[in-house]
């Protein structure tokens, strides 16, 4: 397996199963990732990253390829036009753990050969996980991902 | 965050997040070749990027790869630089509206 283009790593005051939950529950993605993250998590099971708003445009979609609740999590990751296009087929492995009194969380993603895809995931994942640790730490999320989410039409 | 400025006050570590951002997942080896200075000078400084998070690791089978995680900078830019930002377009857009305003005025469009 080729090395992963991209690793991040956020450290967040919080315990272990509410970041993971945070990753898997819609109702809780939207809170601070403008999407809701839709499937049932089951092993080969589609999930979908659906834009909240009145369009509810699907932005990315793939598969569930591997699920550990609620330390690991690995999915396949796609534009929906790209469905079934392995060479613009991509992975994104998460990784909770607990440190001291934290939570880390880790998101590598990789296969990234679109480069579309590449750039904009190379400026999102900070985003959306700073986005994410004030979410759980503060019942706030970032106000520079709400506009982000809006500039996509 | 007070580890983040302090990992960021010298200047061979930004050379080798500059480095890292220029290509994510490299060796200790890697960057110590491309680096004007010891092997162990750049594992120490690794290892200060890796305590203030502003540096990734990845194994990959045996080796150990470095990725710049610019997540710590976004928490500071977020802080303070997002609500100036937040200011700076709100006033842009009225200076845009104020030109639209004029044009509209002198009969151009």
């Amino acid at each position: 397996m080729a090395a992963p283009e991209f690793v991040y790593t956020v450290y967040i005051a919080a315990p272990v199963e509410r970041v993971w939950n945070a990753l898997v529950d819609g109702d809780l993605t939207r809170q601070y990732w403008g999407h809701e993250n839709r499937s049932d998590w089951k092993p080969g099971s589609r999930w979908e990253h659906v834009r909240v708003g009145p369009g509810g445009e699907v932005d990315i979609a793939g598969r569930v390829i591997e699920i550990d609740p609620p330390r690991k999590l690995v999915t396949s990751w796609f534009s929906p036009g790209d469905e079934g296009n392995e060479a613009r087929t991509s992975r994104v492995t998460y990784e909770v753990s607990e440190v001291g009194a934290e939570a880390r969380l880790v998101v590598t993603h990789s296969d990234l050969n679109e480069p579309n895809m590449r750039a904009g995931v190379s400026s999102g994942w900070p985003l959306v996980l700073s986005s994410l640790k004030s979410f759980l730490e503060t019942g706030k999320g970032l106000d520079a991902l709400d506009k982000r989410v809006k500039e996509l039409g | 965050m007070e580890k983040v400025f302090r990992a960021l006050a010298d200047p061979s570590r930004r050379m080798l997040l500059d480095r890292l951002f220029a290509r994510g997942g490299q060796t200790l080896s890697a960057l110590a070749a491309d680096m004007p200075m010891s092997r162990q000078a750049v594992t120490k400084h690794l290892a200060i990027l890796e305590e203030a998070n502003l540096v990734s690791v990845h194994w990959q089978g045996r080796e150990k790869l470095h990725y710049l995680n610019p997540v710590p900078i976004g928490e500071i830019v977020h802080r303070w630089v997002g609500k100036f930002e937040d200011a700076r377009v709100e006033s842009l857009t009225g200076f845009k509206a104020g030109i639209e305003e004029k044009e509209k005025k002198h009969g151009r469009t």
